[in-house]
């Protein structure tokens, strides 16, 4: 899992059986002081994050198992929204 | 499984059902690149050096939550000592 920043929204009209409805967010991956660690990618939301939220993610297969149905083409899912971060370095803006 | 060292810890109220009540800490590897979230099964504190699977099935075997966890980094151990050769 890992945090990240939502940055953007991404709308899809056309989409695979069993991601209808699903939203999708633009989001740029952090690490625990808010520095970007690889380019921006879509995760699917599942705790209605909004833009500028710090939120965490959890990637590959276990992504589509935040889903309802699970068995989708998902490879990175929003799964909280992140209230503090209590780490000895600097932490990226709530 | 990567060897880390705990930085610190992340909460949130809002979270898949999940992660309630699951401790969830920053890693980062000891070797180098870049801090992530693992979720802390093993009484970890911030400074340990801790044994990390990122791996999701491993994770939903020691979780017993059933199958459908979306949970994928999880410390598996705190370590004492790594003898290594440079």
């Amino acid at each position: 899992m890992y945090l990240g920043r939502v940055i953007g929204t991404v709308v899809a009209e056309r989409k695979y059986e069993g991601l209808e409805g699903m939203k999708l967010l633009v989001v740029e991956p952090l690490d625990h002081a808010g520095k970007a660690t690889r380019e921006p990618e879509v995760a699917v939301d599942t705790v209605r994050a909004g833009h500028g939220d710090l939120v965490w993610l959890v990637g590959s297969r276990e992504a589509a198992l935040a889903l309802e149905p699970w068995f989708v083409p998902v490879d990175a899912a929003i799964v909280g929204i992140v209230d503090d971060i209590d780490a000895a370095q600097e932490k990226p803006a709530k | 499984m990567k060897l880390c060292r705990v930085l610190g810890s992340v909460v949130g109220s809002v979270h898949h059902p999940v992660y309630d009540g699951q401790k969830l800490l920053i890693v980062v590897p000891v070797d180098g690149g870049d801090s992530f979230l693992a979720v802390d099964r093993v009484q970890a504190g911030v400074g340990d050096t801790v044994l990390v699977n990122q791996e999701g099935n491993g994770a939903r075997q020691l979780l017993k939550m059933g199958q459908q966890v979306p949970i994928r980094s999880l410390i598996v151990g705190v370590v004492d000592e790594v003898h290594r050769d440079e």
